[in-house]
């Protein structure tokens, strides 16, 4: 008998939700007064989260490592959110919507989950648009849709290219609105460094004040994390620089167990790696592929110019290999073809780490007026990063890590294997499977923060009324602040030789090379040991400046990147344990002529790891994956 | 590329801060400007000394973090740009760097070039939002809008907030960050139910901060990342008059 329970309620999928609504525990008002919940994180999950939570009248501490919540990396999303609203008269619907969810993520979620979120999807799109979130509009006033890879209705919504920053800042609003209202405290440059445990559950944090290095504890009758994913593991990635996995982390070392950690997912199209200097990579949006074809050279190794290469020594390689989805196969696959097609000698640019992503038949078609109003910014980007203009050049894309599906492993009310601590967002790994559609993690986000844990918080919180406030002088409180002190004194001491971003690009150029768009058992076994050997060696030569009393970046990143190092460990078990290829996690071993081979007979479950101490092998635990409503099938966009 | 930079530094708030060179080499012309800053924290951090603190986080022109200034203007020497997207190809090899925090009183200097604008949300906080609760809303499509309106409202929410318009301002004026906020509202229906109230309170708390007032240089404007228009600030000022009055 596993010891996960998804707590998934009996019924009908269509009517799971709604009776779990109808029946769930409540707090009554002057209860919710009482009750203190605390929320790491401001991005879509989180802050919207935290604003829902206030206006249900619950006190709301949120917690953000940036300078103000409306900074949170949600922002840099650029192509839209999907919905299944079903305006465009196209026939969608909430089960087509789930399902395409549920293939998209290469049959690795669970149905109650993915069918929950696609059901609220459309409340989302109402709240926004009431909140005055500026989404694209028809002429006639209505809402504007456009279609995204891996469905073939039109489903999302918009603004501009950047629609995470016009969904954020409307959260942001309405935090912030709570804020002034003083129904939420806002703890900006804060970083959660500890999680507090008292019986069992989670009581608090330990957060750190970044600007005055000061360690505070901070009490809570539950924990949501809001965190964001693990992608900067690669060093690389679209992710911003702050982004981490440290909460995560930290909690699952008390504890909270880790899911599919090696769903990592690998977007296509972006910006290619320029200089051993990159500090970043740069998305360009998946919505470019409704209007941008991607093609290679036929020939390899040619370098004429992509103007001098006639129509017919290109390959649309996505156009050929799936013509019913063309250049809207879903993300995975996307990134596999561009790989292959490097790997084959045809890559173009430079480095022939690249493909091209090309307008010219989009700016014949539409003119350039249509194609600037569509993309526009995204265009304005590109120029201005590779200094090449897009209207006459075709952009040069390739793939790089974007987002990662696994994270804290958490029940159907978003609950983490720890009493009172809940996981939102891209920090739980729960709707996406093994690979997420364009415009989904935006839906997840809001969805969860603000039509999901609003209910099923309560019903933990319902048992928590005669709990008073615990005070922070309480032993679990100190005994987390001192091994967080200590951890910080100790990364201030070793005083190595070698500086923190150092390890970050090694850690970064392993997961990369043994962990990323290709996986085989020997190269992730020949990982683990570099990987160890990583740990010692930082925690033995690593070079901190400073002091822990102080606005210290360098100590920030020291700590985040010891966190990733670990996590890298347990990512590359996670990828050895599956021989399997399912969505983003590509065992070279598991193929049919480079399509992913699952095996649905061994593989369908979620792995669940529980933390064993640093060093020792985590200890899996299996969640079986049912499917009651939908076949699984070969996925197959051809 | 070789470069002198001539960069602020300020242990934190209380200390005096001072300009300090640094020479910096190898530097290619296709790295980003921050790119060139971390090359000189690492060069810093080898030799045990403190790396220059700087925000910063998405790195793609949209979080707002960056803030520096650069050769006298806020987000460096190019239109439209904020600091993350500016690339060494916009400056001239062996020239000298100039490198300082936004300055403007209400954006207090926590250390080196990391100022605190949390003034922004304060401002945010009284008045930058629709008040309407999750899940109280009708149909998104029972709401329609202009789309020259909704154009319009888009243009200017895509403000960053990062202050520019501030560090610009030769009276440190935030009236083109606020105005953005209540044209964005001023322009939906959403917003209208509350116009009169959002701006008045926003107004109050941008003169409480301490904030100048606006002399309509346009300074705001030229320097902003992202084109918001001054119209957006007589659209204020016209909100403003209208809910005085009534």
């Amino acid at each position: 008998m596993s010891v996960l329970d998804s707590k998934i309620p009996e019924g009908s999928l269509e009517n799971i939700w709604s009776d779990y609504k109808s029946h769930v525990k409540l707090v009554n008002p002057s209860n919710k007064r009482k009750l203190e919940v605390i929320v790491v994180g401001t991005g879509l999950a989180g802050a919207s989260a935290a604003a829902s939570l206030a206006e249900l009248g619950y006190k709301v501490k949120a917690y953000c490592y940036q300078d103000s919540p409306r900074r949170a990396h949600s922002i840099a999303a650029q192509g839209g959110i999907n919905a299944a609203k079903n305006y465009k008269n196209d026939g969608d619907s909430v089960f087509r919507l789930f399902y395409d969810t549920i293939k998209g993520g290469d049959f690795r979620a669970r149905e109650a989950n993915v069918y929950r979120l696609a059901e609220v999807s459309a409340s989302i799109i109402d709240q926004c648009v009431a909140q005055g979130v500026p989404f694209a509009r028809e002429y006639g006033g209505l809402l504007d849709n456009r279609s995204f890879g891996g469905a073939q209705v039109s489903r999302t919504f918009y603004a501009r290219g950047q629609t995470g920053q016009q969904l954020l800042l409307g959260a942001y609003s309405a935090l912030s609105r709570q804020i002034g209202l003083g129904n939420v405290e806002m703890f900006s440059r804060h970083e959660m460094v500890e999680l507090v445990n008292i019986d069992g559950k989670t009581r608090g944090i330990i957060a750190r004040d970044l600007k005055t290095g000061k360690l505070e504890r901070h009490f809570g009758h539950a924990v949501v994390l809001a965190t964001g994913g693990y992608g900067n593991v690669f060093f690389l990635s679209t992710n911003a620089m702050g982004c981490n996995v440290t909460a995560a982390w930290k909690a699952h070392k008390k504890g909270a167990f880790f899911a599919n950690p090696c769903y990592t997912q690998i977007h296509p199209t972006c910006i290619p790696v320029s200089g051993d200097y990159q500090s970043k990579l740069t998305l360009m949006s998946e919505s470019l592929r409704n209007d941008g074809r991607v093609w290679v050279p036929k020939k390899q190794g040619d370098k004429r110019k992509a103007i001098d290469i006639p129509e017919e020594e290109r390959d649309y390689y996505l156009e050929r290999k799936y013509p019913s989805f063309g250049n809207l196969a879903p993300r995975d696959i996307a990134s596999r073809a561009a790989k292959e097609a490097c790997d084959d000698g045809r890559g173009v640019g430079e480095s022939g780490l690249a493909v091209y992503l090309d307008f010219a038949d989009a700016i014949k078609r539409l003119g350039k007026e249509v194609v600037e109003a569509r993309y526009g910014n995204l265009f304005d980007m590109y120029k201005h990063i590779t200094n090449e203009d897009p209207y006459k050049l075709p952009m040069r894309i390739y793939p790089a890590v974007h987002y990662t599906m696994g994270g804290l492993w958490v029940d159907y009310n978003l609950m983490t294997t720890v009493k009172g601590l809940y996981a939102t967002g891209e920090c739980n790994f729960s709707d996406h499977g093994a690979n997420r559609l364009g415009a989904s993690a935006l839906m997840q986000g809001l969805a969860d923060g603000y039509f999901v844990l609003p209910y099923t918080i309560g019903d933990y919180l319902s048992g928590e009324i005669f709990t008073k406030s615990i005070s922070t002088d309480h032993p679990a409180f100190v005994e987390a602040e001192k091994a967080a002190n200590d951890r910080i004194e100790k990364l201030l001491s070793v005083n190595g030789n070698r500086t923190v971003d150092d390890f970050h690009r090694e850690l970064g150029k392993i997961m990369w090379d043994y962990c990323g768009m290709a996986r085989t058992a020997e190269g992730l076994i020949k990982a683990k040991g570099l990987l160890s050997q990583l740990r010692e060696d930082f925690w033995k030569d690593v070079k901190v400046t400073g002091s822990a009393n102080e606005l210290n970046i360098d100590l920030e990143k020291a700590g985040r990147v010891a966190d990733f190092i670990e996590l890298g460990e347990l990512m590359v078990n996670d990828a050895l344990q599956r021989n399997e290829s399912c969505g983003g996690h590509f065992r070279v071993e598991y193929q049919d002529e480079g399509e992913a081979k699952r095996n649905d007979d061994e593989y369908a479950y979620v792995s669940a790891w529980e933390h064993k101490g640093v060093g020792h092998e985590a200890q899996l635990h299996k969640e079986a994956l049912v499917f009651e409503n939908i076949k699984l099938a070969t996925r197959s966009y051809k | 590329m070789k470069f002198n930079l001539k960069i602020w530094r300020q242990k934190n708030a209380q200390a005096a801060g001072k300009m300090v060179d640094y020479t910096i080499e190898n530097i290619n012309a296709d790295m980003s400007f921050l790119e060139m800053m971390d090359v000189l924290n690492e060069q810093l951090i080898r030799k045990g000394d403190e790396p220059v603190a700087f925000d910063h986080d998405c790195r793609e022109g949209i979080c707002g973090m960056c803030s520096m200034h650069i050769n006298g203007r806020p987000h460096g020497p190019l239109r439209g740009t904020t600091t993350c997207q500016l690339y060494m190809r916009n400056f001239t090899d062996g020239e000298t760097i100039f490198i300082e925090p936004f300055r403007a009183n209400s954006f207090p200097i926590i250390r080196d070039l990391v100022v605190d604008r949390s003034a922004f949300d304060r401002i945010m906080q009284v008045g930058g939002f629709v008040s309407v609760n999750t899940g109280q809303v009708q149909d998104a499509n029972n709401i329609p809008v202009n789309k020259a309106d909704a154009d319009l409202a888009m243009d200017a929410a895509s403000c960053i907030g990062c202050g520019a318009c501030v560090a610009a301002c030769k009276n440190a004026s935030a009236s083109l960050f606020v105005s953005a906020k209540i044209s964005q509202y001023a322009l939906l229906p959403q917003g209208r139910i509350e116009a009169q109230e959002r701006v008045l309170a926003m107004v109050n708390q941008m003169d409480e901060e301490g904030f100048g007032s606006c002399t309509n240089t346009g300074a705001c404007e030229a320097e902003c990342p992202k084109g918001i228009s001054l119209t957006n600030i007589a659209r204020m000022n016209r909100e403003y008059y209208v809910a005085s009055i009534s």
